[in-house]
């Protein structure tokens, strides 16, 4: 049984198999196993909400906080990155995440999918020939388009990092770079059957470090490469729409339930479970947020509540299928006054500009996550056959695996980044001229403008 | 005639309209502004940048009038748009050499 978290635990095979074989369990390994229409059809529902996080979701949140002559150039990103990262996904993407490989990649033998026609009306085993494998009851297409989702909205979260200032040649070249070299791998990494940080016992249910520690320290080391805004300290930079970022942040929340829930690759308790901690959370880091503003800063902001409600959205994540409501208000909380920190102390403590608060919020928040992931995990929601106390149990252990995860995503992701961005520059070079860059994106890069 | 140009606050505009239909005034340009004055601007904060925002949305208004009523015109305006607190606008008189109603091609005070 895998121990990441497309693990079914007992009470869900059990059902599963019971759906395919109703008579004993004794027929259970002979019984041919059969899509559950249940579950498929809240997996094709979570797919459909986690798109709508990216776009347009991310799109009008980041939208919302950039200057008018930027605007558009800021929905492109997300827009472009989900077109470009599909056909990433669907030639070598999936392939390098997926497919059983080694411990730190997969290999090509997926490449455009092949074979996914052969058992299109089959449930997928992921790492199939493994003894790590894990039985799941939706066809391999859907489990495969709920995963691009995922690898569509980690690089279009690292724009808000460099938001206003990359030229889209750029974009293209080192979200293609990005995508297949950087996401592939740690996805591979912490949800493969075979991958080292699954091994490992590291928790992330839906996506911590994969998804938000990833994309956040992308950003950061963008944000420190490209350098700060031109004018950045001098110019007026506010937001030129923050109701855009209200809905935008409102459409990341409902559909990360999606995200979370859907992450129980079922429709479960564990599903459940993470949608009520989903809610609690975000709620709570919101509501903690704004009193931070509140008191530090004289006024509760709704910029401050909508990013508090991110920041607790990311940070119960890795823990959405471990913990416990109590333990989700407690994440939330401590999520929102950190990432606030993040977000309004460290930023100009450490001096990078780092526009939108990728780091801020999806750095910050994804680590705290991790880290209380590891203290308050609640052994019996991952319990299964072999273990029965639970996969997952908040602890010492849990917590030193956790902090190896959180590390080794950090150094891999930093490293590469960098990497990556050099190529990129020595290519076709990141930012535009001065003078374009005051002009603004929309217009130079884009021949548009909104206004 | 005058070419009466007054910067208000925005929430005055219509109480100035309504101050000055009874004077006979026909017309007026209402165009939403920004600007600076003795009013001291005001601080924004968004995620910890401090923004001190300078300029205030205020509205102008142009009004042509024949040179009879441009005082009480003037005086109306003060009326209807002071509140008595800092910001609340300044008023501006020029001679007008010409105006035409493109319409009819009436001209000067007819065409006001």
């Amino acid at each position: 049984m895998s121990r990441n978290r497309f693990t079914r635990g007992t009470a869900a095979l059990s059902a599963a198999v019971l759906t395919a074989a109703p008579f004993a369990s004794a027929f259970a390994d002979d019984a041919p196993a059969k899509i559950d229409s249940g579950d498929t059809a809240w997996m094709l529902t979570s797919t459909a909400l986690v798109l709508m996080m990216t776009i347009p979701g991310l799109a009008l949140f980041y939208a919302g906080m950039v200057r008018k002559k930027n605007i558009l150039a800021t929905m492109m990103q997300s827009f472009f990155i989900c077109c470009l990262v599909t056909v990433l996904w669907m030639i070598a993407g999936y392939s390098l995440a997926f497919s059983n490989g080694n411990a730190y990649i997969g290999d090509l033998s997926r490449l455009f999918l092949k074979g996914i026609g052969e058992n299109w009306d089959k449930p997928f085993t992921l790492g199939a020939g493994t003894d790590n494998s894990t039985a799941q009851t939706v066809p391999e297409t859907v489990f495969m388009m709920f995963q691009l989702t995922f690898a569509i909205i980690t690089p279009a979260l690292i724009t808000g990092a460099f938001a206003d200032r990359m030229k889209f040649s750029a974009l293209v070249i080192f979200m293609t770079l990005w995508s297949l070299l950087v996401y592939s791998p740690v996805a591979h990494w912490v949800w493969a059957p075979l991958g080292w940080i699954n091994a490992l016992g590291a928790a992330d249910f839906a996506g911590g470090t994969v998804v938000h520690i990833n994309a956040g320290i992308a950003g950061l080391v963008c944000a420190m490469v490209l350098g700060k805004r031109v004018g950045y300290g001098h110019d007026q930079m506010i937001p030129h729409n923050l109701a855009f970022a209200v809905i935008g942040a409102s459409l990341l929340w409902v559909g990360w339930f999606g995200f979370n829930a859907g992450s129980a690759v079922a429709a479960n308790g564990r599903a459940g479970m993470a949608m009520a901690v989903t809610q609690i959370a975000a709620a709570a880091a919101a509501i903690a947020w704004t009193f931070a503003e509140w008191m530090t800063k004289g006024k509760p902001s709704v910029l401050g509540a909508i990013s508090g409600a991110v920041a607790g959205l990311v940070a119960i994540t890795p823990a959405s299928g471990f913990v416990l409501p109590g333990s989700a208000l407690i994440i939330g909380l401590i999520a929102g006054v950190v990432c606030f920190w993040g977000a309004t102390g460290l930023k100009h403590m450490m001096g990078y500009d780092d526009s939108l608060d990728a780091f801020g919020v999806h750095g910050v928040g994804g680590i705290v996550g991790a880290l209380l992931t590891g203290i308050l995990a609640y052994g019996p929601l991952s319990a299964t056959e072999a273990a029965k106390d639970g996969v997952y149990i908040g602890g010492g252990a849990l917590l030193k695996a956790q902090v190896i995860a959180i590390v080794a995503t950090i150094i891999f992701s930093g490293v590469m980044t960098f990497i990556l961005l050099k190529i990129t520059d020595a290519i076709v070079g990141l930012r535009p001229s001065v003078d374009e860059e005051r002009e603004g994106m929309d217009i130079v890069l884009h021949g548009e403008q909104v206004f | 005639m005058k070419l009466i140009m007054a910067v208000i606050k925005p929430f005055k505009l219509d109480d100035v309209r309504e101050a000055l239909t009874p004077l006979g005034v026909q017309g007026l340009t209402a165009i939403e502004v920004k600007g600076f004055g003795r009013q001291k601007g005001q601080t924004e904060i968004y995620r910890g940048a401090e923004y001190h925002v300078s300029f205030l949305p205020k509205v102008k208004i142009e009004v042509a009038v024949p040179d009879s009523i441009a005082d009480q015109v003037v005086e109306a305006i003060t009326n209807a748009a002071r509140t008595g607190k800092i910001g609340d606008g300044k008023i501006f008189v020029l001679d007008l050499e010409r105006a035409l109603r493109i319409r009819t091609g009436e001209a000067d005070d007819e065409a006001l």
